[in-house]
């Protein structure tokens, strides 16, 4: 096993990493490596520093020491959306949608994560791109001015291009709706966020971060408050997310969800990883037994 | 693939549900309708001086010189509405880039200002709008880390700043102030002009005593203006200043780089600014210190929020209530930040989304509004 896993590709490596809020150790020399392709489980009772590992990796809480590294490149000291752009994506325990833009815009703004497009390009459209034959305006109309004012546009399209803006947009807008469609909520798309319900939140904030071209994505509790029926299908979706090629990190409280899907588990105690192995080495070991249901007084 | 996009129909059409009633039925009318109404809308508009329409002539006041205001104000909304309605920082000294840009103009194209050379028109606007966004990034830069009511203090800051840095400084020539501010072109009307008389009364394009062309001016550029920042609106742009408003932190760790954003958005309002000042000023022929004061800033913010803070035509609205009713009804033109003050009161209690809120803020408060009633 452990053969196997040193020929693979490490993509995250957290290394000795110690946080310290004033006087309180959120987490203590915590190290674990995440290879690519795989799906690693981050568990620990309540207040372990799962969700604060989460926060150093993505950038949001800078470690007091040790080292990140994602694809061989640091990440402690990068910007939030630098760290983004670097390929980790990830979704938050208390959903933080885009309450007043609609399903699809939430997932365009992920898109945007990956545009050159920025105000000189959406404003002049000077930089134009050469367009293939199926991406000209199609002429639909059967006369009169419609016709002629789709024509003229056509023409126009084929000896100036189009602006790399019109182009991004446009296959954001279908790479969107393809992400919708993953999630399984592609319906709702014109809807305000606010006005999804919860489990539509929860899914619409996995397709933004897919919409951000992760090589890793970090999941925070995605099945909170999620029935029987709905943690199922949110397992398929994983699998499937996985199955693209996208890496997970998944911090979850449902042991059976964390057994069935992850191919590792890290974890974690006050701070201090305690253990890490497949789901039936973590299941059977005395320590993570001894944190989750206590140790018998006679044992102490 | 065509499912993707039979989907991504029905999306635009979840979008046109969102909308109020007059709204969609104008987005649901054939394009070819739509350019037509706007068409011949522009054509009013640029008649407007000329059509002697009784009841909204101003009795005391030249009307095309008060049409020219309207359309200046427009300008300062548009810009305006970019900080606060789109990205959502609240500027209250926006009134200092106005100045800026006004004082750019006055000092590079005067003859009469400490600086000797007399730049023309057409040279000093650029050069207004660039120095009008270079303040703006040189204020954003160090204060576009504070979040709401510290950065409303320090652009307060930052207007009154300007305003006694002209009333004491040489290069303004302190509170005597500047004229012979230049006029965008000693140019005369074509010849074929004369069979427009009210156009060509004045030999001049842009003269004193017939300022159509300076009307003309000004509603050419708020249109530009109004284009430019509708495409940026519904582009990548636009999207981040609107995640940034709802969620900062969020946008930032969905990849939008929300300072650099937010600097933009500063910079875009910041020449806005000064490209009204500029305009406003040419016209006036002379500026001082006097009328750049926090009332001024305070009234265009409140004519942002009363027209509809994020939705361009509203905020327009505001600023023509704003310019034209002090004119209108001269006699209440003293009492007009009273006025303002309990419209802005009226408004927060009855509609406060604005007189023509952008879609997105109407939808949001008709929500709240359901589930107030729920809760009750």
């Amino acid at each position: 096993m452990s053969e196997q896993l040193a020929e693979r590709e490490p993509l995250l490596e957290v290394d000795d990493v110690t946080i310290k809020f004033g006087g309180v150790v959120a987490l203590n020399g915590v190290d674990f490596t995440l290879y690519k392709g795989e799906i690693l489980g981050l568990i620990g009772p309540n207040g372990a520093g799962k969700t604060t590992c989460f926060n150093t990796i993505t950038g949001v809480a800078r470690p007091t020491t040790g080292t990140i590294r994602f694809r061989g490149e640091k990440v402690v000291g990068k910007k939030r959306f630098q760290i983004t752009r670097m390929g980790i994506a990830r979704t938050f325990q208390n959903i933080r949608l885009f309450p007043e833009m609609t399903a699809l815009e939430n997932v365009l703004v992920g898109a945007d994560a990956r545009h050159k497009t920025s105000v000189v390009g959406a404003l002049f459209r000077l930089y134009r791109v050469r367009v293939k034959p199926e991406e000209l305006t199609e002429v639909t109309a059967t006369g009169g001015m419609t016709r002629l004012a789709q024509q003229l546009s056509r023409t126009g399209q084929r000896f100036f291009g189009l602006s790399r803006h019109i182009l991004e947009e446009r296959a954001a807008r279908a790479k969107g709706m393809e992400l919708l469609q993953l999630v399984g909520i592609e319906g709702r798309a014109g809807e305000l966020a606010r006005n999804l319900a919860y489990g539509e939140q929860r899914r619409l904030e996995i397709a933004r971060a897919l919409a951000t071209e992760p090589h890793l994505l970090c999941l925070d509790e995605p099945a909170a408050g999620f029935n029987p029926a709905e943690k199922e299908s949110l397992l398929a979706l994983i699998r499937k997310i996985r199955d693209t090629g996208v890496s997970i990190l998944l911090i979850e409280h449902d042991m059976r969800l964390v057994m069935g899907v992850t191919d590792r588990i890290v974890v974690l105690e006050f701070g201090k990883k305690i253990a890490e192995g497949s789901p039936s080495e973590v299941r059977d070991n005395p320590a993570v037994i001894a944190a989750y249901l206590g140790v018998p007084t006679d044992a102490a | 693939m065509s499912t993707i996009m039979s989907s991504l129909r029905r999306a635009d059409e979840g979008r046109a549900r969102a909308m109020t009633g007059l709204r969609s039925r104008w987005s649901s009318l054939p394009r070819a309708w739509r350019i037509g109404a706007i068409g011949a809308f522009m054509v009013l508009l640029y008649s407007l001086p000329g059509l002697n329409i009784p009841l909204i002539k101003t009795p005391d006041t030249d009307f095309t010189s008060v049409l020219f205001l309207c359309a200046v104000y427009v300008l300062v909304a548009v810009g305006l509405n970019v900080v606060i309605g789109l990205a959502g920082l609240l500027d209250l000294g926006y009134i200092g880039f106005y100045a800026v840009g006004a004082y750019t103009v006055a000092i590079l194209g005067s003859p009469n200002s400490p600086v000797v050379v007399k730049f023309p028109w057409i040279v000093c606007v650029p050069i207004a709008i660039a120095v009008a966004m270079l303040s703006g990034v040189l204020l954003g830069w160090p204060t576009l880390r504070l979040r709401g009511d510290y950065l409303a203090i320090v652009t307060l800051g930052f207007g009154e700043i300007i305003r006694v840095f002209a009333l004491n400084s040489n290069i303004t020539n302190g509170n005597r102030g500047i004229n012979g501010v230049p006029v965008p072109s000693e140019a005369n009307w074509p010849s074929w002009m004369t069979w427009f008389p009210y156009v060509s009364s004045e030999k001049q394009i842009f003269s004193v005593s017939n300022v159509i062309g300076f009307y003309w001016l000004a509603l050419t550029l708020v249109v530009l203006c109004i284009l430019g920042v509708r495409r940026l609106e519904r582009s990548r742009v636009g999207r981040s200043w609107l995640a940034i408003r709802e969620d900062e932190e969020a946008a930032e760790v969905m990849g939008v780089p929300t300072f650099k954003y937010k600097l933009w958005a500063f910079a875009i309002g910041a020449a806005l600014g000064g490209l009204s000042g500029a305009l406003f000023f040419s016209k006036q022929t002379f500026i001082n210190a006097q009328g750049f004061d926090l009332f001024t800033s305070i009234l265009w913010v409140a004519a942002v929020v009363i027209g509809g803070a994020g939705n361009q035509l509203g905020v327009a609205v505001g600023a023509i209530l704003l310019a034209y009713l002090p004119e209108r009804f001269r006699e209440f033109a003293d009492y007009r930040l009273l006025i303002f003050g309990v419209a802005l009161i009226v408004m927060t209690i009855f509609r406060p989304q604005g007189l023509l809120p952008s879609r997105r803020r109407s939808v949001e408060l008709e929500d709240r509004a359901k589930e107030a009633s729920v809760v009750e």
